[in-house]
């Protein structure tokens, strides 16, 4: 039987994969400065040198979205990366050792999990003071526990398994075993659920840059972007649109990439069944 | 009755959890009060005498006690920068937060399930394929940046309403929820769209089991199946979705409120943060706790009262079903396999 072909993962990936190319050519390349101001361009439509025209100061919008989504891409990568780490490190510990951490940790788990992940990292914001290492931090922390939630009931599920016992006959360790018996077990579940993680961080920026309490100037943002094109809405709609889309367009190569690798994940773990 | 009595005592002990946390974080970071008050170039005897005022010279757990004890009686303590009860403050403007949630609530029920279900009964036809495709999309439009374009598209273009032309309920109340459409119809877009997708997905997965042959060979149209048997079963992820929503809308609003310049908690939440005036923030911020906390309660309660089922197995609550899997190896599984949507919901977040 031919395999049917997985749309989300495909398209997905095209279109992260464009955003991604995208976003690091801004590293070494922009087509102007993004901070250059021209006058004589203030509100200047898309042209050919200046393919999504120009904002209020005459900066090109172009360059402009390029090193901002840039910001975007940093902030949500880390973000990520905190979350995760500290998320899996916990996670299995809570979960493979179980006892009155387990229980302890997880109760301030469940408490911290009924938060909204922006409100915790508006708390965080508000005590730490803005800026786009603040903004990493807050965020991290607010996505550690439902992280360590998705590892910890994997953790729990995995190690009652025959090969764990028979892993453990064979003289592993108790780290061994987290880390190299378990640990990759975790990855079907692990990868949907950072995909979707990196989806939420973005927007979480973008919303706490918008506010004004995100990544402060003079790095550029796609959500301070979004708040400083507003009162030129009518007259210059580019400049909303132009971060604006963007935004979506990495969140929807970023979702359908998560939907796509849940789905050939479940399909591959079903074929294995199979084969046994 | 237990069962909801046990949910409320659970409710009250994250509550006050939450509120220690939070009073803890504050304590640490705030610095002191006094001082910013009245400034740094106050007397030591001015400052000692307005901590003593301020009950600030006793013990960090005597001060929580304390604090807790005056915030569940309604009074909030009293802002920094305007020395003004914090209550004054925000209790006209939690009205405010409220009923944009519950607009933008109504708008993704009533967009959510025609469509969810309509798409389900049309699964892989043109027109779901269709709607799918557009709401693929609008699942990834942050909510502020939806509320941005649909000022551009119905305040500016079409003229339907005027940007920033906020009145107040006192005023008026049938302009304020006019006003308030557009902003809960922002808010509501992106989530009302991963709720179409949950619902049909888990409408399609009802859709297999036997009791619906069952009710079609009673006689039913597609259309009595769909809505009278399957719809019942498919509700249950439907609600946990929705509960988390609700929730997540509440801090939502905050950036919405911004956009579309009403002044809610989301406004005076923003300023207090701007100029450190703790009081007001964690007021708030229990306030909002404590409204997430009273939706997932709710949410709990209507399990109950959809699917009996649910309460007997969340008598026993998931803890004490992990202990009991840890005891039997043999039944390991098997409960976790129960609700699988639970798991589909935690992904979609």
């Amino acid at each position: 039987m031919k395999k049917p072909k997985n749309y989300n993962l495909i398209i997905g990936g095209s279109i992260t994969a464009i955003m991604l190319i995208f976003m690091l050519t801004g590293i070494f390349f922009t087509p102007h400065d993004p901070n250059t101001m021209d006058g004589g361009l203030k509100f200047a439509g898309a042209s050919f040198t200046h393919p999504f025209g120009n904002d209020n100061f005459g900066r090109d919008l172009l360059s402009r979205v390029m090193t901002g989504s840039l910001t975007t891409l940093y902030v949500a990568a880390l973000t990520v990366l905190i979350g995760t780490f500290f998320g899996v490190v916990i996670g299995a510990l809570t979960g493979y050792f179980g006892g009155i951490i387990d229980e302890v940790l997880m109760r301030i788990n469940d408490t911290v999990f009924a938060f909204p992940s922006i409100l915790l990292a508006l708390v965080f914001v508000s005590i730490f003071g803005s800026g786009r290492n603040n903004v990493i931090l807050a965020l991290g922390i607010a996505f550690v526990p439902s992280f360590a939630r998705i590892v910890r009931g994997e953790f729990l599920k995995y190690k009652k398994m025959d090969y764990i016992t028979s892993a453990r006959l064979a003289g592993a360790g108790n780290l061994r075993i987290m880390f190299f018996h378990i640990l990759p077990n975790t990855f079907t579940v692990l990868l949907p659920a950072v995909l979707i993680g990196f989806n939420n961080a973005v927007l979480a920026e973008a919303g706490m840059s918008y506010l004004g309490i995100g990544v402060q100037p003079p790095d550029p943002s796609l959500g301070r972007m979004l708040s400083e094109a507003q009162p030129f809405l009518f007259r210059a709609p580019a400049m909303a649109l132009a971060p604006g889309i963007v935004l979506i367009l990495i969140i929807l190569g970023f979702s359908l990439l998560s939907d796509g690798s849940m789905k050939s994940l479940s399909a591959q773990s079903l074929q294995n069944r199979g084969n046994k | 009755m237990r069962y909801t009595l046990q949910k409320l005592t659970t409710m009250l002990i994250t509550l006050v959890t939450i509120s220690f946390l939070v009073f803890l974080s504050f304590h640490l970071i705030a610095g002191d009060p006094a001082t910013k008050m009245l400034g740094t170039e106050a007397t030591p005897e001015r400052l000692a005498a307005l901590r003593t005022e301020m009950g600030l010279d006793a013990p960090f757990l005597v001060r929580y006690v304390r604090w807790f004890t005056a915030f569940i009686t309604g009074d909030f303590g009293s802002s920094y920068s305007y020395n003004m009860p914090v209550s004054a403050m925000i209790g006209d403007k939690v009205p405010i937060t409220l009923t944009l949630t519950f607009m933008a609530f109504l708008l993704i029920i009533l967009l959510s399930i025609p469509l969810g279900v309509y798409t389900a009964k049309k699964a892989n036809r043109l027109i779901d394929r269709i709607i799918m495709v557009v709401n693929q999309i609008i699942m990834a439009v942050p909510p502020f940046f939806a509320g941005i374009i649909l000022t551009l598209v119905f305040g500016l273009i079409l003229r339907l309403f005027t940007p920033g032309g906020y009145v107040s309920y006192k005023t008026d109340s049938l302009k304020f929820i006019t006003y308030l459409f557009f902003p809960a119809l922002a808010l509501a877009l992106p989530k009302a769209a991963m709720a179409i997708k949950l619902l049909r997905s888990s409408v399609l997965a009802e859709a297999r089991l036997d009791y619906v042959r069952t009710a079609y060979s009673k006689g039913n149209s597609t259309n009595q199946v769909l809505y009278r048997h399957v719809l019942k079963n498919a509700m249950i992820p439907f609600i946990t979705f929705l509960g988390m929503t609700l929730a997540e809308m509440i801090a939502g609003s905050i950036i919405i409120e911004q956009v579309f310049g009403i002044p809610g908690l989301g406004r005076i939440l923003l300023t207090s943060i701007a100029n450190r005036d703790y009081p007001v923030v964690m007021a708030i911020i229990i306030l909002i706790a404590f409204m997430v906390l009273v939706v997932n309660i709710v949410v709990d309660i209507i399990y109950g009262l959809i699917d009996p089922r649910i309460k007997q197995r969340d008598f026993l609550s998931l803890r004490s079903l992990e202990r009991k899997q840890r005891k039997s190896k043999a039944s390991f599984g098997k409960n976790v396999e129960k609700m699988p949507f639970f798991r589909t919901v935690k992904r979609l977040r």
